[in-house]
C-alpha cells in the first residue's frame, strides 16, 4: 500500500510510449523530465527532509557527467565502469565537503554551496586540457549495458525511466526508514534530534552524499544520452532551477519533487513558443504558484482535491 | 497547593546508594560570558532532584552542558562510572541520559506515533521492548493513545509536553533530565504532569528536574539545588529548602 503511488506512476510512464507511439515530444521531453526527476528527488532528500539547502547541486550533476565523458573519451573506459568511478569520486568529494559545510546553517550554507557550485563550474571552463573548456567534450560513446548499446530516443527513454524509477524507489524507502526519520528530526529541531540520540553531523553528511550520488548518476546518463557535455549544462542557473523544482513540487514529498521536476520541464518546452517572453512568463508563473500554493503544486493540489471531494460528498 | 501530602513522601537516602551522576567544578560559557560557574552536584540512582532558580540563572545551560548540547569549559562529569565530559550528545544519550527540552520541541509535522518512534531511535533493534514501552507511555498518557495518528504540531501545549516526556522515555533513560515541564501550562495540567513525574520516579527512573516553579518542584523532589547567576547557591533536602526563609522570600513569594 505504501508504494501504491509508485506502482501507479511506474505503470503510467511505461504506458506513455505505447499511448503516443513515435511521438517526439513524449519520448524526448519525457527522458529529459526523467533526468530532472532523479536530480530533484535527490535534492529533496537534502532540502525537503533534512532541511539543508544546496545552491550548488549542478556541480554534482556535472561531476558525474564529466567523469563519464572524460573517462570514456580520453581513456577508453567502458561506460558502466566510468559511471561507477564517477559515483565513487563524486561521493568522496561530497563526503569531504559535507563535514565543514554542513556546520553552517541557513544563508551561510546557501552561500557556501553557491561558492562550491561556482568553483566547479570555473574548473570545467578553465581546465581545458581535461574538460575541453567552454567548448565542452564531444563524441561520448553510447552507454553500453552488458553488451547492449543504448541508442535512439526510445531506448534512451526506457533507460532513463528505469533509472528514475530506481531513484524514486530508493528515495521512498529511505524516507520511510530509520535514517529518514532521523533526517526529519534534524529538520524539525537539531537539538531535539540530538536528544533522540541522532548523530546529527553524521546524518547530514550521509544525506548530502546520497543526494550528490543521485545527481552524479543523472549526470552520467545525461552525458551518454547527449553524447556531448559543456559547462553551460551545469552552471548556477541549473542549480537554481533544481531548487525551484523541489520547492515548486512541494518540499518533503518525494512525489512532490518529481511532480515539480516534470512540471518545470514541461513549462520550459511549452514556453518556447513565446520566445522573448519565455523568462517573463516563467517567472510570473513561479511567483503565482508560491503565492497561491505555498506548499507546492503536488501537496497544494492534492489537498485542494481532497477538500473539493469532501464538499461534493456533503452536498450530494 | 495540590502538591502536598502523598507526594512529599521523600525517602531518606539509603545507605550505600550508588552515585549515578557526579558533576565537579563544571563551568561553561557563551563566548566571554560565563553561564555556569564551578558547579558541583550529584545524583544518587533512583533519586528525584530539583534545580530551581530564576530566569537566566543558567538552569537550561546547565542541562545542555550535561547532555552535550553546550560545550564544557572546564570541570568534570561522571555518569555511571564513565567520564562523559566532552562526549557528543548522541553518545551521552546512548549512555542513558535523556533530556526533555525546554518548550517541548516535538516534531510538529510528524504524527504522535512517529515522534515516539524517533524517541526510540537508539533502541529500534529491540522491537519487543519498544512496543512494550510505547504501550506504557500510552497508559501514562491515555490522550496520546487516542491521538496517535495526529500530527504533533496540532496537539495542545500540555499534550505536547506529555509527548515530549513519552518520547524521552523511549530513549530508555537511566537519568531523565526535565527542563521546565510546567512552562506555559494550566495549573491542572501542571499537577497531572508532576504526578506522572512522581510515578516515573517511583518506577525507578532517576530524575533531574529543572523548574522555575520552585514550589511545585521542591514539593516532589527529595533534594534540591538553588542556582543563582550560574552558581549553586544552596543545596539541601527539598523539605528544608521549602522551609528556608531566604528561599521562601526569593522563590516561593511569601
Amino acid at each position: 500500500m505504501r508504494l501504491a503511488g509508485f506502482y501507479l506512476f511506474a505503470a503510467l510512464v511505461a504506458l506513455l510510449p505505447v499511448l503516443f507511439p513515435d511521438n517526439y515530444f513524449v519520448i524526448v521531453i519525457g527522458a529529459s523530465a526523467g533526468l530532472h526527476v532523479i536530480l530533484a528527488v535527490g535534492l529533496n532528500l537534502l532540502m525537503g527532509y533534512a532541511g539543508q539547502i544546496s545552491l550548488g547541486h549542478a556541480a554534482f550533476f556535472g561531476m558525474g557527467a564529466y567523469a563519464s565523458a572524460i573517462l570514456t573519451t580520453r581513456f577508453g573506459w567502458p561506460s558502466l565502469l566510468a559511471l561507477a568511478a564517477g559515483l565513487v569520486a563524486t561521493g568522496a568529494i561530497a563526503w569531504l565537503l559535507a563535514r565543514p559545510i554542513l556546520r553552517l546553517r541557513g544563508h551561510y550554507l546557501a552561500m557556501a554551496t553557491l561558492g562550491f557550485g561556482i568553483i566547479v563550474h570555473v574548473i570545467m571552463v578553465q581546465a581545458t586540457r581535461w574538460t575541453g573548456g567552454p567548448d565542452g567534450l564531444a563524441g561520448i560513446p553510447p552507454l553500453n549495458l552488458f553488451g547492449w548499446s543504448v541508442e535512439g530516443d526510445l531506448q534512451w527513454y526506457g533507460v532513463i525511466v528505469a533509472a528514475m524509477l530506481l531513484a524514486l524507489w530508493l528515495a521512498l524507502n529511505l524516507v520511510d526508514s530509520q535514517v529518514g526519520r532521523a533526517l526529519r528530526a534534524v529538520h524539525g529541531s537539531e537539538f531535539a534530534a540530538q536528544m533522540m540520540g541522532v548523530d546529527t553531523g553524521r546524518a547530514k553528511t550521509q544525506v548530502f552524499v546520497v543526494s550528490a550520488l543521485f545527481a552524479a548518476f543523472a549526470g552520467s546518463l545525461f552525458a551518454h544520452q547527449q553524447a556531448f557535455v559543456s559547462p553551460d549544462s551545469f552552471n548556477l542557473t541549473i542549480s537554481v532551477e533544481l531548487v525551484t523544482m523541489v520547492v515548486l513540487g512541494g518540499m518533503a514529498s518525494t512525489f512532490g519533487a518529481a511532480c515539480g521536476a516534470i512540471a518545470l520541464t514541461l513549462l520550459h518546452q511549452g514556453l518556447v513558443v513565446f520566445e522573448d517572453y519565455e523568462m517573463l512568463i516563467h517567472g510570473a508563473l513561479l511567483m503565482a504558484v508560491m503565492i497561491f500554493l505555498p506548499q507546492g503544486l503536488f501537496v497544494g493540489l492534492s489537498q485542494g482535491a481532497q477538500r473539493l471531494w469532501v464538499t461534493l460528498r456533503q452536498e450530494s | 497547593m495540590p502538591f502536598d501530602s502523598p507526594l512529599t513522601a521523600n525517602p531518606a537516602p539509603a545507605r550505600g546508594e550508588e552515585i549515578l551522576l557526579e558533576v565537579t567544578g563544571l563551568s561553561s560559557s557563551y563566548g566571554p560570558v560565563r553561564a555556569i560557574h564551578q558547579a558541583d552536584l550529584h545524583i544518587y540512582a533512583g533519586e528525584l532532584v530539583a534545580i530551581v532558580g530564576g530566569n537566566g540563572a543558567g538552569k537550561t545551560t546547565l542541562l545542555h552542558t550535561l547532555s552535550g548540547l553546550h560545550p564544557v569549559s572546564s570541570g568534570h562529569i561522571q555518569f555511571a562510572g564513565q567520564n562523559i565530559t566532552r562526549w557528543p550528545p548522541h553518545r551521552i544519550v546512548a549512555a542513558g541520559i535523556c533530556q526533555v527540552l525546554e518548550g517541548r520541541q516535538v516534531f510538529a509535522p510528524l504524527s504522535v506515533e512517529d515522534n515516539l518512534r524517533l524517541g526510540a531511535y537508539r533502541q529500534h533493534r529491540d522491537l519487543a521492548w519498544v512496543r512494550q514501552e510505547t504501550e506504557h507511555v500510552y497508559t501514562l498518557f491515555p490522550i496520546l493513545a487516542e491521538r496517535r495518528q495526529q500530527l504533533a504540531g496540532t496537539l495542545s501545549g500540555g499534550q505536547q509536553q506529555m509527548l515530549a516526556i513519552g518520547r524521552a522515555l523511549l530513549g530508555r533513560p537511566r537519568l531523565l533530565l526535565l527542563d521546565e515541564p510546567s512552562m506555559g501550562l494550566a495549573p491542572l495540567l501542571v499537577e497531572e504532569i508532576f504526578q506522572v513525574i512522581v510515578e516515573l520516579n517511583g518506577r525507578g527512573v532517576t530524575i533531574l528536574l529543572v523548574e522555575q516553579n520552585a514550589r511545585a518542584a521542591l514539593a516532589i523532589a527529595r533534594r534540591g539545588y538553588i542556582l543563582e547567576t550560574g552558581r549553586i547557591a544552596k543545596t539541601a533536602p527539598a523539605a528544608e529548602l521549602l522551609a528556608d526563609d531566604d528561599v521562601r522570600r526569593a522563590y516561593l513569594g511569601y
